[in-house]
Parts: structure tokens; C-alpha cells; sequence
């Protein structure tokens, strides 16, 4: 079946199976593998894209269910090649991971997140959160983070 | 995980769900945000063969006051029910369940039809909706029929939506000036409810429980106790009165019928029993 999705502000045309995951187009049809496959059971929320500016998980998403609709992905949230989005920066600055594998989620999460309430309260921000998981950092300097985005423009 | 192959019909009207529907019968099923029924093709626990997408029937997505009820479409969105000023300002026992059904991601694609549609007991909704004392508008090729919640659930993931319908409106009664309470306990933030109880009081004590049995289940127990004037410590005492929980790797049977207690408990005195 054919789809057409604007993937990062680029429009794309793919003949795809109706069974193909949105996470899996991303991936292995596109080549943009920052989203990851944490669970593959909606837990972990690595997989979170933006659909119409919300945020989802891909692995539970037909690709052909993005048809029509635009999808941005980590890869799609910096303003530029040489500049991080203000959340990409907030969490390098807060040391927001370590091994860095629920990042990408977590950093559309809470973009998605922000867009809905942009100057949340430390609750809200681990409230809006529950849908991702984090091994390594217990969580505090991720939400540390997210509140410092809030200030520095990560609604955008 | 990928699921079993399948043909995609993308419907855009209800009357285009209801004529893919009679076309291919029972080996078809509708997919709406695909939060209860994607997860189960993943593990091939389903494999329909034809997978209706109603996802885009803007007709059956609204919140809107009529009389003295609120009817909510089929296709809304958890996040659009959890954060409607209507159903806050007049049914928020509502509102406030949706809040809890998964998590921000799966709220942003999940509906109150799909949800009620799945009939999974230890799901959120149903046992609100049921509480509540609320019913389904059931569309097929014959018209609507309307179904009570309590008479809607006949068993694990069986409910009494006809292979050939679509569940296309909720409506609760308004309670704009009801006390409500919902407990859940989990142990992870965004899990299904160990166990759960839905309270409404509004003249009436209305009181639904999640996870205590094949399906969402009316503690009428505590509802009897409660009109005959009891506190809300002896009326919570009859909690697990009639009803069959599971053993399963969260609990045992006894643990889920003490948690059936503590959580009717909770609720009947938050909502000032």
C-alpha cells in the first residue's frame, strides 16, 4: 500500500506492507535509526515520534496509520547540522542520560510534553514522563532537565 | 514483534466501517488507536485477516452535553476526554480515569470506544463507565441499539458489541455536583490496575471495581450496605463480595480481594461516604 508521510519537514512516498510498524518504516525503510526498539510492547516509550506534533510510540503504530500526516523524529528536532534543540541541550547540560538509549524517547516525550503545558511543575514533568523508562539515571537529572528546557525555549 | 499479514481497509464514514464490516464478517476487525489490539496482533494472539481502520471518522470523535447526559463519541481520545472542560466541569469521575489509562503517548491515540470495545477487566474505563451508571450506543446495519455498561461486559475481552456493529457513542448522566473517588494500584505508573475502584456519589453511591473478575464489576455489596447506612469501613468490608479474582504473577486471589477492600475503602472515604 502506498503511503505518504512528511517525515522531518521532507515529504516521502513508500509502497509499504499494511502490517509494517511505524518504527520499522523509520528505521529500516528511511535509515533513521535514532528512534530505538526498547520493549516493542508500548512500556519503554523509545520508540516516541511526534505524530502531528504529539507524542506516540512507533511501535505501536501501522506505518500506513501516518499516512497523510507528518512525523517528526529525533533526527528532525534541531534547528541545524551545528545546533541542538534547546531539550537536546538541556539534557547534555544536566547530564539527562548515560548509556543514552531511552534519550531519544524521552527527549520527544518531553517536547510533547511541553507543547501541552510549558512551564510545568517538577509533578507535571514526572507525571508527563510515565510513559518512558530510564536504567540508568533514576530519573532525577532527566527531569531536571525537562524544567530547565521549560526556561529555555523547548516548547519550540 | 510483527504481526501476521493482513488486508487494511481504511474507512472514512461509519456507514463505509458498517459495509466493509457485513463484507467480511467475523474475519474482520475495526482498529481505532490500536493501543489494545495492535499489541495483541504483535504476539499474534490476534490475526484477523482484515483490519478496518476507523481512525479518521471525525463524525465520531465529540463531547457534547444533550439533556441530562454527556455523550462522548466512540472515537475520542483518551487526552481529549481527560482534558474536556465539559466532562470535567460535569461528569469528572470521567475525565479523571481517562487520565490514568496508560500513559501520554498511548492517551494521544487511544479511544473510549476502543477501550469499552476491548473489554479487558483490569482496563480503566469500563468499571467508571459502569459506576457511573452509564450506556453504549451500539451501530449496525439495523440502527442503534443502546446497552447498559452494566449489561455490556459478558466476559474476558466478550462484551455484547455484534461482530457486524461499531461502538459509537458513550453517554454518561451528568453529576455536576457528584463526589467521586478512583483508585488504582499498580506498581508501575502507567500499568493496567492490580485492582481498582470506581466511585461516584450522587444521592446514590455508585461503586465499580477493575480487575476483580472476568469483568468490571458493580460492588453491589457495598452499595446495599451503604443505603441501609453503614460507614464506609463496613460497607468497604463487603468489597470482595461476588466476585472471582484471578491469581496471576501481581497477585494472589486473597491480596487482590484485601486490595478490593482497602482501594473501596479509600474511595468511599475520599469521596466523603
Amino acid at each position: 500500500m502506498n503511503v505518504s508521510v512528511n517525515v522531518n519537514g521532507q515529504q516521502r512516498e513508500d509502497d509499504v506492507e499494511p502490517r509494517l510498524l511505524l518504527v520499522h518504516y523509520l528505521r529500516d525503510v528511511l535509515g533513521l535509526t535514532g528512534t530505538n526498539v526498547g520493549c516493542d510492547t508500548s512500556s519503554c516509550g523509545a520508540c516516541s515520534v511526534h505524530l502531528d506534533g504529539e507524542a506516540v510510540k512507533s511501535c505501536t503504530v501501522l506505518a500506513v496509520m501516518a499516512d497523510g500526516r507528518s512525523v517528526t523524529t529525533i533526527e528532525g528536532l534541531a534547528p541545524s547540522a551545528d545546533e541542538m534543540h534547546p531539550m537536546q541541550r538541556a539534557f547534555q547540560e544536566n547530564h539527562g542520560l548515560q548509556c543514552g538509549f531511552c534519550t531519544p524517547g524521552m527527549v520527544m516525550a518531553a517536547t510533547s510534553l511541553l507543547r501541552e503545558i510549558p512551564d510545568p511543575t517538577e509533578q507535571q514533568v514526572r507525571e508527563g514522563l510515565e510513559g518512558n523508562l530510564c536504567r540508568c539515571t533514576g530519573y532525577h537529572n532527566i527531569v531536571q532537565a525537562v524544567l530547565a528546557a521549560a526556561k529555555s525555549g523547548g516548547a519550540q | 514483534m510483527i504481526p501476521a499479514p493482513f488486508e487494511y481497509v481504511r474507512a472514512t464514514s461509519i456507514d463505509e466501517a458498517l459495509g466493509a464490516l457485513a463484507e467480511h464478517g467475523d474475519e474482520a476487525k475495526l482498529i481505532a488507536g490500536g493501543h489494545s489490539l495492535l499489541p495483541l496482533m504483535k504476539l499474534r494472539l490476534a490475526t484477523p485477516s482484515v483490519l478496518i481502520d476507523i481512525g479518521r471518522i471525525a463524525e465520531l470523535s465529540y463531547i457534547r452535553e444533550e439533556g441530562d447526559e454527556i455523550r462522548v463519541g466512540g472515537l475520542t481520545r483518551h487526552h481529549d476526554v481527560e482534558h474536556s472542560p465539559v466532562l470535567r466541569a460535569g461528569c469528572g469521575l470521567l475525565s479523571h480515569v481517562a487520565g490514568f489509562v496508560g500513559d501520554p503517548q498511548v492517551r494521544h491515540r487511544g479511544t473510549i470506544g476502543g477501550s469499552l470495545a476491548h473489554g479487558d477487566p483490569a482496563s480503566d474505563l469500563p468499571a467508571a463507565v459502569v459506576a457511573l451508571g452509564g450506556s453504549l450506543v451500539l451501530r449496525g446495519p439495523g440502527g442503534d441499539r443502546v446497552v447498559a455498561a452494566g449489561d455490556f461486559f459478558e466476559g474476558f475481552l466478550e462484551t455484547a458489541l455484534a461482530p457486524d456493529e461499531i461502538l459509537a457513542e458513550v453517554r454518561v448522566p451528568k453529576t455536576p455536583g457528584a463526589a467521586w473517588s478512583y483508585q488504582k494500584f499498580v506498581k508501575r505508573a502507567q500499568d493496567w490496575a492490580i485492582v481498582g475502584a470506581a466511585v461516584v456519589r450522587n444521592g446514590h453511591t455508585g461503586v465499580a471495581l477493575v480487575n476483580m473478575g472476568s469483568t468490571p464489576i458493580r460492588a453491589t455489596a457495598v452499595e446495599a450496605a451503604l443505603a441501609s447506612g453503614a460507614s464506609a469501613a463496613e460497607a468497604a468490608a463487603h468489597a470482595d463480595e461476588g466476585t472471582s479474582p484471578s491469581s496471576d504473577l501481581n497477585a494472589s486471589e486473597d491480596y487482590r480481594r484485601h486490595l478490593a477492600h482497602v482501594l473501596v475503602r479509600r474511595g468511599l472515604e475520599e469521596a466523603g461516604a
